[in-house]
């Protein structure tokens, strides 16, 4: 994998730190024919006989935040209402034509649990369409896209809305448990002596607040964490991350500014501006990132705050229905979502491995080849993740040691790779951002003419997913 | 590839020499003695030297003199090379560094001198280390222990795995040494005065991040999970990498290996400094250390004064009195003993009978009794799945919350996460009935100590269990082959006698009867050195070894008790020889039904052999609810919460009943301690002459482990050959004159009163 950047690396005079500039430039512009000419699919379409074809129609996602900012005074919902009544818009969608609203998230404010059922109702839809909420970490989006395409599949629903939110400028934060214990004592307490007895027994210690934990309840390890453990497993070098980190956020730029975000929708933003753009693109440059301080192992960690996602506020959603369906209601869907896995290991040492694991699978089932794919959208948790994760795909060894496999798939061409940006630069609202993975492939597919798309995604828990995406014919 | 670095670097070294001494002879010689190098190595990365040790003859590297010589060698040429800037040493060997000193080495030496000569070589090698003018950062994963930890200590920077086999520790307190390549001088300088004592007298295993904490180690590295390598492969290059680092850091004075002293350092130090508040200190720690061990053990007292003369006249003195006191202490019975037990340890942590044909995945107990659940609690984290079996809800529900209780403890120790906790738990089922038996690989019933009871459990077990499945019995007195006779399929059965508390002893007997088959034997073995325990494996008969040891000690103490000894005198007295817990004390922890029982059953077995006390003192004691601490009174009244325990005021008039008048001649507080301990001894030594024991070995090592003889004479045997066994047949002579039979010696330790030559321990 090391050698794939570095080819990337080689293609440009490493002159100025914006390389990667450039040479994304030359691959948008070549790679599309390129690709459409030397190569033939080991498969014409994914289509199978006796299986109802799922498109999707149309996806599209908030502006996407950095925590703390515009968004910092809204609910969850309100954020999922925006991109629910901005799929209502941009797809003229009636409001009584869905069958079933899902949505995922992961940090759960407790007044709208059922944020789902909150959101669809805000947005305007028929209050007759049952919603609910799904959370599986990073890939909770996935989880209600793949629900959905369970629903059509086994003919219970035709027309689905899927979708994810996370809303990180607000946590819920607990009392301590002992705190907890006599509130819920002094409600039950009957006489005012046993109320007073109970108000005395409240310590100082008692009233430090529960932080919600951003480490894994199983092992106790914070994600940044087990990402630097990974990335000296593999022997990611801080070098590798920053210049991986760098590539995303320039990417991003390049992708916003040359308007290829179409899935973004604009959000006036009751009290504030509207907002129209992601906050948290910043391209820097080798030797800023080379800078930061180690953030989770110190002083001789590689994971910087630079080279990982930030917290983010953002809401997206898909509408996805039966082929049939979408053609009757005249409407031109963007892609097929074909096969999908989920996987999962070991929480601890291969807490980010679901792409590696993910993805071979689900290219068997589908029956492709690593060369088949046209577009690559992985979701980067942290940039020593992703480069784990390649050359996780790229080693025949941790093929056959880990996964059962005989050989290795091998790793995604970077000339294909997360060319719009990542969830490094794009951010990552945890529940929010599977919508995302799959709408870009759709949008990507669709600008550079390709035919298969592969998303994958790991989360918390040690789990992930993948999914295989086929270009619907224009 | 780094041979050849090593090499080329080699032959500037040589050529240089050369052309100073022009000794050519001397030199072709080194290069060959070079080449052969195998115990130490390295590898020059840039301007850092990687010396890496790996015993090719070891699962572990030891502080021995090859090692030692290479070492020495590497050492010079690290030095001598303008290249290189610094070194990083390092453990080729997954889970260990350097697990000590070679005990074998010190053992070889006859004299005093010759240990003491031993550690101001180590003390020399250390200090050149230390004033090394090119910085040494010491790469720790694993077992950094004893001579390895006085290694580390001498490096300028030291980085660690937070691996959970990485544990540093100075033991040498438990083989009755000290540490003596320079850890009593440095690791005050290091950790501060009491957290020197506290290592160095208690001997205990420090982890990474205690270590990092009280200043031993610089800096912590994490331990990998898979990537392009094995994990423990790439967990060592990534120790190796950051080592690295931190060694050009410390070149380029990135880090500083003076840190600034926080505020409370500072004072800390104001107050050290302070000459009464040390002298303060020592008598503390004096007085702490007499008081645990009776002043028996000279090792402790031998650390502390090394400390002192390093700290109050200098480090000149200080490195004299460690390495004379080195010398001396490895001259005494106790070292010899400690060492001793800790090779019989490590025997008895070995399976002699080979590998089971099938291994024990399911592991099923019948009553969740003490006993049974605190079987439950060393089995059920090893990885096999366990079945708790009881006949009451509320027998099964107590034994279940004492496994959990026994997991939750550890998390308040942070042995464990409370995750671990849950998913360790999920291997244990509780039930009332024997479904899921036909599963099972192996039965261990630990239900009351009944004949009747085992022969119904043991036919009702054999109707539901596989044919494969072994039958193993939890018994302290009842012979095997009795409860056997119940069973269709005698060679499946065994006895597999656990010591009380279970999580604590460390102690497992394994009983086998003439019809107990090799592979049935192997598989109990097996099961029990997964769950952790030393093991001897003895022949059956009633009390097997250990309880039959124990007997006549106890009938022994009830006389001494009819005698007028009150319960208090009678535990200083045992205690005062060496064993942890009083003689009165242990009656009342076994319990005093079960003293009794024992006491009838193998006085019925042995006849008047096992004489002395009268039974009717215990039987007694229990009719009237005396059962010891579980009743809350035996020969003391126990109040819960209370740790002090006064003796129990009922006790006198009772004792009065049975009252025996003392023989003077044979009732000094000397001699009432030999008469405990030599009925003890004599059927040990019986019970290797009758072949119930397999050798002197297992029958110290089931003395000091399971039933707390003192460690500092090694066990019976050990005693025998240190004590002289003409000295003891003496006494107890003496004592046979007055009580009989009770003292007859037996044949073998005649035998070897007549011939001072034979010994039990080579």
């Amino acid at each position: 994998m090391a050698s794939m950047l570095m080819n990337s690396l080689r293609c440009c005079p490493p002159v100025n730190p914006a390389w990667a500039v450039q040479y994304a430039t030359r691959s948008l512009s070549t790679s599309v024919q390129l690709h459409a000419q030397v190569q033939t699919k080991s498969k014409k379409t994914l289509a199978k006989p006796g299986v109802k074809n799922i498109v999707l129609v149309e996806g599209v996602r908030t502006p996407f935040l950095l925590s703390g900012t515009t968004y910092a005074d809204l609910m969850p919902h309100d954020l999922a209402r925006a991109a629910l009544q901005g799929l209502l818009h941009k797809t003229s969608l009636p409001k009584d034509a869905v069958d079933y609203i899902i949505y995922g998230t992961v940090i759960q404010e407790v007044k709208t649990s059922n944020v789902a059922r909150e959101a669809s109702l805000g947005a305007g839809f028929s209050d007759k369409i049952p919603s609910h909420t799904v959370t599986m970490a990073c890939i909770s989006s996935n989880v209600a896209m793949t629900t959905g395409v369970g629903l059509i599949t086994a003919g219970q629903c035709d027309t689905i809305v899927a979708g994810g939110v996370e809303f990180m400028s607000d946590v819920p934060i607990r009392h301590s448990r002992k705190m907890r214990k006599t509130m819920l004592a002094l409600n039950r307490a009957k006489t005012l002596g046993q109320r007073l007895s109970l108000i005395g027994s409240i310590r100082m210690a008692h009233l430090t607040p529960e932080l919600p934990a951003v480490a894994e309840f199983s092992t106790a390890e914070t994600m940044g964490h087990s990402a630097d453990r990974l990335a000296a497993a593999f022997g990611v070098t801080r070098l590798e991350q920053d210049e991986f980190a760098l590539r995303s956020h320039t990417l991003a730029k390049q992708a916003q500014d040359a308007g290829l975000l179409s899935d973004v929708i604009s959000f006036k933003v009751p009290g504030r501006d509207t907002v129209a753009k992601d906050n948290g693109i910043r391209p820097s440059s080798m030797e800023q990132l080379a800078k930061l301080k180690p953030a989770f192992i110190k002083p001789h960690g590689t994971v910087t705050a630079a080279n990982s996602s930030f917290l983010t506020d953002g809401a997206s959603a898909v509408l996805i229905m039966s082929e049939e369906k979408a053609l009757a209601m005249g409407y031109k869907p963007k892609a097929y979502l074909r096969d999908f896995v989920f996987v999962s290991q070991d929480p601890k040492d291969q807490l980010l491995l679901g792409p590696a694991y993910g993805t071979p699978k689900v290219l068997a089932r589908a029956g492709l080849t690593m060369d088949d794919i046209d577009v690559f959208e992985f979701h980067e948790a942290f940039a020593g993740q992703i480069m784990a994760n390649l050359k996780a795909l790229d080693s025949d060894w941790f093929a056959q040691t880990y996964m059962g496999r005989k050989v290795k798939v091998g790793a995604p061409a970077m000339e294909k790779f997360n060319l719009w940006g990542g969830s490094l630069s794009l951010g990552h609202p945890f529940g929010a951002t599977g919508c995302r993975l799959v709408t870009t492939v759709a949008h990507r597919l669709l600008k550079e003419g390709g035919q298969y798309g592969l998303v994958a995604a790991c989360a918390a828990g040690g789990q992930g997913h993948a999914m295989v995406i086929e270009a619907y014919p224009q | 590839m780094a041979g050849v670095r090593a090499l080329g670097a080699l032959s500037r070294i040589t050529a240089r020499r050369y052309v100073l001494s022009g000794k050519i002879v001397l030199n072709s010689f080194d290069l060959s003695f070079f080449l052969a190098r195998t115990h130490v190595n390295y590898e020059v990365k840039e301007d850092v030297a990687v010396i890496r040790m790996n015993d090719p003859n070891s699962k572990v590297n030891t502080l021995s003199v090859r090692m030692q010589n290479e070492m020495i060698e590497v050492f010079n040429e690290v030095l001598a090379n303008d290249a290189v800037h610094s070194a990083v040493l390092i453990s080729s060997k997954p889970g260990c560094f350097i697990a000590g000193a070679d005990i074998n080495m010190i053992q070889a030496c006859n004299t005093s001198e010759e240990v003491t000569k031993l550690s101001q070589e180590g003390q020399k090698m250390f200090e050149r280390i230390e004033k090394s003018p090119k910085p040494i950062v010491a790469a720790i994963n694993g077992s950094c222990l004893g001579g390895g930890l006085e290694f580390a200590i001498a490096c300028q920077y030291r980085v660690a795995t937070k691996s959970k086999k990485t544990v540093l520790g100075t033991p040498e307190v438990m083989l009755g040494l000290l540490p003596g390549a320079g850890g009593t001088q440095r690791l005050p300088k290091m950790v501060g005065i009491p957290g020197a004592f506290d290592m160095m007298l208690t001997g205990r295993n420090i982890k990474a991040d205690k270590a990092k904490k009280m200043g031993l180690v610089h800096q912590l590295v994490d331990p990998l999970g898979p990537g392009l390598k094995s994990p423990e492969e790439r967990t060592i290059e990534y120790l190796e990498e950051v080592a690295i680092q931190c060694a050009r850091g410390i070149v380029h004075k990135k880090i500083l290996l003076t840190k600034k002293k926080g505020m409370m350092q500072k004072v800390q130090d104001y107050v050290m400094g302070i000459a009464f508040v040390r002298q303060q200190i020592y008598k503390n720690v004096n007085g702490k250390v007499m008081k645990m061990s009776k002043g028996l053990y000279p090792a402790p007292l031998k650390i502390i004064e090394s400390v002192k003369a390093g700290l109050e006249q200098g480090p000149d003195s200080g490195y004299l009195a460690e390495a004379q006191n080195f010398g001396k202490l490895a001259m005494t019975s106790e070292s010899n003993a400690l060492i001793g037990l800790y090779h019989g340890q490590v025997a008895c942590k070995k399976n002699r009978f080979g590998v089971p044909e099938r291994p024990v995945k399911n592991l099923a107990i019948l009553g969740a009794g003490l006993m049974g659940a605190g079987i439950a609690q060393v089995t059920v984290d090893k990885g096999i799945h366990t079945v708790l079996k009881d006949t009451t809800v509320e027998g099964l529900s107590r034994g279940q919350q004492q496994v959990y209780k026994g997991l939750n403890d550890k998390i308040k120790k942070k042995a464990i996460t409370s995750f671990e906790r849950d998913s360790t738990l999920s291997s244990l089922t509780g039930q009332l009935d024997y479904s899921g038996f036909e599963k099972a690989d192996m039965v261990i019933e630990a239900v009351f100590e009944d004949i009747n009871i085992k022969h119904r459990v043991i036919k009702e077990v054999e109707a539901v269990i596989p044919p494969h499945c072994i039958f193993a019995t939890n018994t302290s007195a009842l012979p095997i082959k009795d409860i056997a006779a119940a069973s269709m399929r005698p060679e499946k059965v065994i006895g597999m006698h656990y010591f009380s508390p279970v999580d604590k002893m460390q102690l497992l007997e394994i009983i086998t009867t003439d019809k107990t088959s090799k592979d049935t034997t192997a598989s109990a073995v097996a099961v029990g050195l997964k769950q952790g325990k030393v093991i001897i494996v003895v022949g059956d008969g009633p009390g097997f070894y250990t309880t039959r040891c124990l007997a006549p000690m106890l009938a022994e103490a009830v006389r001494v008790l009819q005698e007028g000894v009150n319960p208090k005198k009678l535990d200083a007295l045992t205690t005062g020889f060496g064993f942890p817990v009083g003689a009165a004390t242990l009656a009342d922890e076994v319990g005093i039904d079960v003293a009794a029982h024992v006491a009838e059953d193998l006085g019925k077995a042995f006849g008047s052999r096992f004489g002395g006390g009268n039974v009717d003192v215990l039987k007694t004691m229990v009719e009237r609810g005396f059962k010891g601490r579980k009743s809350g009174k035996g020969c003391y009244v126990y109040t819960p919460g209370l740790k002090s325990k006064d003796v129990n005021p009922d006790i006198d008039d009772l004792l009065e009943k049975f009252k025996l008048t003392p023989n003077p001649s044979v009732s000094s507080d000397s001699d009432v301690q030999y008469r405990l301990v030599s009925r003890f001894v004599n059927e040990a030594v019986m019970c290797l002459q009758e072949g119930i024991l397999n050798g002197p070995v297992e029958g110290d090592i089931g003395a000091v482990f399971g039933l707390g003889f003192p460690p500092c004479l090694g066990g019976p045997f050990r005693f025998v050959d240190t004590f002289g066994a003409d000295k003891l047949v003496e006494k107890m002579r003496r004592y046979e004159e007055v009580y009989g039979n009770h003292f007859t010696p037996c044949q073998l330790l005649l035998d070897h009163a007549k011939d001072s030559n034979k010994r039990f321990h080579k």
